[in-house]
């Protein structure tokens, strides 16, 4: 891995157990990228992209082969640890938004921080407001949603959501972001606005992202993009 | 810390009004154990009280002499108050009434006595005047009635002349006294005793000394105290404690069964919180996957949900303490004259702090179990919500369960009082547990394994429902399943102690006993009871006879044989002071080694003769035998089982009775357990028909008069006809036993019913809870052309069979628990209404498919997106 590199991949294998017998969804793959860069993984549906990403950012354990995430090898670390390492490193956008419920937006957007006992303790001198809940704002000012701050997720639209997602995704300033179809439940201009936000805040916070995809020009907008059929690594083209 | 209390605040928001509702059963749980604690005190006062009332004293001293002067000054230094008697039979001449004759039994008293309960008498200022000494006299009521005497007149005792001042109604202290003389009741001052001379020339005169203690003295106490004092004085000891024993076990069990509803009252609301939990927790699976997601440790997305959960029980913990002491301080008014008693409620905070306490604690380990897979939530999920939870075997819910166990343990022997009752408890409600979890497993194994392919969709659909993934199978058979069976239990074994309550003081009870009634007036007395409209309920001849050997081994020589050893003691003086606690320990070796008291031996015993059992008595080994041809060599009897036991004798064993100088030989046929409480006439040996007919007997009969006007009628006309006859009206004495006994069936009758409420808010509430784990699927069914109509069918079959199969094995369970808890706990045949189980299965499946049908209706009536929004 290079003083560059941000996300290193090797040999990566997963396989399950099934009443069948053994079940390999991903076999073998390497790739290597590095800070700011970007990669869209693609491939029909069951070919493995939302594995392989699951295992990148440290929510599953492989079977076979390591990843090294911000210089840190995750693969034999206990999922308490990789919790800490995302915490630390890593944000995420989901297809179906996830954001928590019974949380407002700001609030959603503060959770990475409040998880590390950040938010309350940095006072801004002189005012009610912390430095956390002042970026927490500041970026859903920047996702267009500065007014939106003390509503439910229920309140929202889904694009809304999305947005929201991805303010929190950027809030405990991640030196990747890992999105899953992050336009997937969203409509043509709503998913416009979205990419246009990511690869704006990408670039703006020098952030490495991978995206999983099925939409071929949200996937050429990438520097590089991984084609997966099968579990297997059919290409990888650099754009 | 920071991070889990306000994630804890900010996740409950949209759920505090269903957190309030899952705290229900916590809630009712806590009041019911509450309002036991306190509600017992409250009571266990209210019933000693009573049963002072029974003794009039907190402890008395019987002997066959006065007590030594060095006794009475150590008696003084314990009691606040002391007061005396004599007694002895003797004859009380009528001089209004041609100077007639009756025994009666003289009690010569002295002090204030009693110093507890009702000393009844007309004119009511009697007994001020007995206790200012002369020569007055407080006869029984019936006895001046048969001599048409009044108060006023003059009786006679000995050679003194008494002056009438009362008719006695009610003195404490009396019923067993009654039981044992036969004789009607006069009363006279102790100075005036001498005069009369009767005293000395009289060899059955009787002692007995009253104490009054100080508030804080433990009367069983001073007792053992006394007893090591007097030893070898040759006196006895009666307290409030031996006067509550013998009126039974039912006053014991109230405590066993207060045990036992507090126990169920719990167990219920820990029921109905797991299973709230249960559903809340998979409801929130995506929200952890979420925070895992974005950094969180499992300890961190557990703490979240433990510190709601510890929440809810202190909140189930504050308001249940508070309903539980509002219940019991509104009661009265609100109940008002439906309280058969007046009891000065006060708060007893020790047992509000116990059941908080119990109840926190309970409530939170039985939510910790489905909080606990919170920890094992993948991050994955928020991916792919189908990903499957890892199955493998988690080290701290095998250890929660083992807490949960020991604290289930610890609970129930606190509860019960009992280590064995309370390990008893727990392994049945583990037995319960283990039995429904099967039968859930069995109930999704099965409805796969004969799945109705051929069936209408709606079936099929609510039959698939019961073993898909996400299924509610073992959820709703585990809480309705123990919920039924706790209820239940507690239901049948409230009608098991009414019985033996209603068997005991029930309202169709003798209440007036008629004596000395002679066989050529037996025919007599009857119709002219029954033309009175008190016909004789029961009646018996009686025999009196001594025993004159036992296995071949004569009286005397028994008794020389014991009068050798330096450890035999005065037995009658034991049996005064003892009854009920056991006999041996003084006395004579019977044949089979024992030692027998003396005084079993030279006692006269007032037997019978009949061809069945009564009422009052239980075969407990042995035949019975109602008849044996005249002349029969040796007599099948039957024994009363304490006596079979005090003699050493067994089953064919011979014993040889001496009837007013005639010899009979007869052996044990058959033991019987006799209630003696019941103050009706009953017997040590009763002998079959065919053999005693001819011996010289009297007949004693027990009548029931309506009330007191009825009761006089009764007596003047009988005492008429029937000069020789004695009637005693135990009316008085009853009230007292019956105002005990009806405390006791109220308390019951109360908790029951409260504890019912509480779990069928169990029920309704796994119910309830349970349709959230449904909504997506429903909404999903609706949107793709479901009718309400089908969903609700679909709904019915799922609920309908789940409702049943948890109603059946509950009711089974309970008729079992109900068997052992009264067998075990009670020491009392099981009532087994076959009824109440069949009304449980209709009424907990009729509960289940209504509450789930009425929970789904929201789902089913309004549109799809709506729904979705407001339940996720």
């Amino acid at each position: 891995m290079t003083a560059q590199s941000m996300l290193k991949v090797q040999r990566l294998t997963k396989t399950y157990a099934t009443a069948a017998g053994p079940l390999t969804v991903l076999k073998e793959v390497d790739f290597d990228l590095g800070r700011g860069a970007s990669l869209a993984i693609v491939g029909p549906s069951g070919s493995g992209k939302t594995t392989l990403l699951g295992l990148c950012a440290g929510l599953d354990q492989p079977s076979g082969g390591t990843v090294e995430l911000a210089g840190e090898s995750i693969g034999e670390l206990s999922e308490d640890a990789r919790a800490l390492v995302r915490n630390a490193h890593v944000g995420f956008v989901f297809q179906n938004f996830q954001l928590i419920p019974t949380l407002t937006a700001l609030e959603n957007v503060l959770v990475p921080v409040e998880l590390r006992g950040d938010a309350s303790t940095k006072l801004r001198a002189g005012g009610g407001m912390s430095v956390a809940e002042e970026e927490a704002r500041g970026l859903l000012t920047r996702v267009g949603l500065g007014e939106r701050c003390d509503h439910y997720p229920v309140q929202l639209s889904g694009g809304e959501q999305q947005r929201v997602a991805l303010a929190r995704a950027f809030m405990n300033r991640p030196k990747i972001l890992f999105c899953d179809e992050p336009t997937g439940n969203l409509d043509g201009d709503t998913a416009h606005a979205m990419v246009e936000l990511i690869f704006g805040l990408n670039h703006e916070k020098q952030t490495t992202l991978v995206l999983v995809t099925h939409d071929p020009d949200l996937a050429k907008r990438c520097q590089r993009i991984l084609r997966l059929k099968g579990g297997a690594v059919i290409g990888d083209e650099r754009i | 810390m920071n991070f889990i209390l306000k994630m804890a605040w900010r996740d409950s928001r949209a759920s505090r009004r269903r957190l309030v509702l899952f705290s229900f059963s916590v809630v009712l749980g806590i009041a019911a154990l509450v309002a036991i604690g306190s509600l017992g005190s409250n009571l266990e006062r209210a019933i000693d009280d009573q049963a002072k009332g029974l003794l009039g004293a907190d402890l008395i001293i019987t002997g066959r002499s006065p007590l030594s002067e060095a006794g009475r000054e150590h008696v003084a230094t314990v009691a606040t108050e002391i007061a005396a008697e004599v007694s002895f039979t003797s004859m009380m001449a009528f001089p209004t009434a041609n100077n007639l004759t009756r025994l009666v039994n003289v009690r010569a008293v002295e002090g204030n006595f009693p110093f507890y309960g009702d000393f009844v008498t007309a004119p009511a200022d009697a007994p001020a005047r007995l206790r200012a000494g002369g020569d007055v006299a407080i006869v029984e009521e019936t006895l001046l009635r048969q001599f048409d005497a009044k108060v006023g007149d003059t009786v006679k005792l000995g050679t003194s002349a008494f002056t009438v001042v009362g008719a006695l109604q009610k003195l404490p202290g009396e019923s067993s006294a009654l039981a044992a003389t036969m004789a009607p009741r006069a009363l006279i001052p102790r100075s005036a005793l001498a005069a009369t001379g009767l005293a000395e020339r009289n060899v059955l005169v009787r002692h007995r000394t009253m104490l009054r203690l100080p508030p804080e003295r433990i009367p069983v106490l001073v007792e053992a105290d006394l007893r090591q004092f007097f030893r070898g004085e040759g006196v006895g000891f009666d307290t409030v404690a031996e006067r509550k024993r013998n009126l039974g076990r039912v006053l014991d069990n109230i405590g066993n069964f207060l045990g036992l509803v507090g126990f169920v009252a719990l167990f219920l609301g820990a029921i109905g919180i797991a299973s709230a939990i249960h559903v809340y927790v998979r409801q929130k699976i995506t929200t952890v996957a979420v925070l895992r997601c974005l950094g969180a440790t499992a300890r961190q997305s557990f703490s979240v949900y433990l510190v709601q959960g510890v929440a809810l029980g202190i909140f189930g913990a504050v308001v249940g303490a508070a309903l539980g002491l509002a219940l019991q301080l509104v009661l009265p008014r609100l109940l008002g004259d439906l309280l058969p008693f007046d009891v000065q409620f006060f708060i007893a905070w020790p047992a509000v702090a116990r059941g908080m306490g119990a109840g926190l604690v309970i409530c939170v380990l039985f939510t910790l179990l489905p909080l606990l897979a919170v920890r094992r939530v993948s991050p994955l999920v928020a991916l792919r919500s189908a990903f499957a939870e890892r199955t493998a075997s988690d080290p701290w819910r095998i250890a929660i369960m083992g807490f949960i166990v020991v604290a289930v343990a610890g609970f129930s022997i606190w509860q019960t009082g009992k280590v064995r009752d309370g390990l008893g408890f727990t392994a049945v409600l583990g037995a319960g547990f283990g039995i429904l979890g099967a039968l859930a497993k069995l109930t999704a194994w099965s409805a796969r394994r004969w799945f109705p392919r051929r069936a209408p969709y709606v079936v099929r659909q609510g039959v698939a429902n019961l073993y898909r993934p996400n299924n509610r199978t073992v959820l709703l058979l585990l809480s309705l399943g123990l919920g039924t069976f706790l209820m239940l239990t507690l239901f049948l074994t409230r009608t098991t102690l009414l019985r033996e309550i209603e068997f005991t003081g029930g309202g169709g009870r003798p209440n007036l006993l008629l004596f000395d009634i002679q066989d050529d007036q037996l025919d007599g007395v009857r119709k002219t009871a029954e033309a009175e409209g008190a016909p004789v309920l029961v009646q018996a001849p009686i025999v009196t006879m001594k025993i004159a050997a036992v296995k071949g081994k004569k009286v005397e020589e028994i008794l020389r044989t014991a009068r050798e050893r330096p450890d035999a003691g005065d037995a009658q003086a034991r049996r005064d002071g003892e009854r009920g606690k056991g006999r041996k320990g003084a006395g004579e070796r019977g044949a089979s080694g024992d030692r027998v008291p003396g005084w079993l031996l030279r006692r006269e015993y007032r037997s019978s003769y009949r061809g069945t059992l009564e009422g009052t008595e239980r075969l407990v080994s042995g035949k019975f035998v109602g008849r044996v041809e005249p002349g029969e060599a040796v007599v099948p009897v039957s024994l009363e089982e304490s006596l079979c036991k005090d003699l050493g004798l067994q089953l064919g064993d011979e014993i040889e009775w001496d009837v007013q100088g005639v010899p009979i030989r007869s052996r044990v046929a058959s033991v019987r357990a006799v209630e003696w409480r019941r103050l009706e006439p009953n017997f040590y040996a009763v002998f079959p028909l065919g053999v005693l007919e001819s011996a010289p007997k009297f007949h004693v009969a027990a009548l029931r008069a309506t009330d007191a006007a009825h009761s006089a009628r009764v007596q003047r006309t009988l005492v008429a006809a029937f000069p020789n006859v004695t009637a005693i009206d135990l009316a008085l004495v009853m009230q007292t036993v019956d105002g005990i006994f009806s405390k006791v069936a109220f308390v019951i009758e109360f908790m029951a019913a409260f504890t019912v409420l509480t779990g069928v808010i169990v029920l309704v509430g796994a119910v309830a809870t349970g349709r959230f784990q449904r909504v997506r699927e429903t909404v999903l069914l609706r949107t793709l052309g479901a009718t309400r109509r089908q969903l609700w069918q679909i709904q019915l079959v799922e609920y309908a069979i789940l409702g049943v199969l948890a109603a059946v094995v509950g009711s089974v369970l309970a008729i079992a628990g109900n068997a052992l808890v009264a067998h075990f706990v009670f020491k009392i045949a099981p009532s087994a209404p076959v009824l109440l189980p069949f009304i449980a299965v209709v009424a907990v499946s009729a509960v289940t498919v209504l509450t789930g049908l009425l929970s789904s209706r929201g789902v089913a009536n309004h549109p799809p997106l709506e729904v979705l929004r407001q339940e996720t």
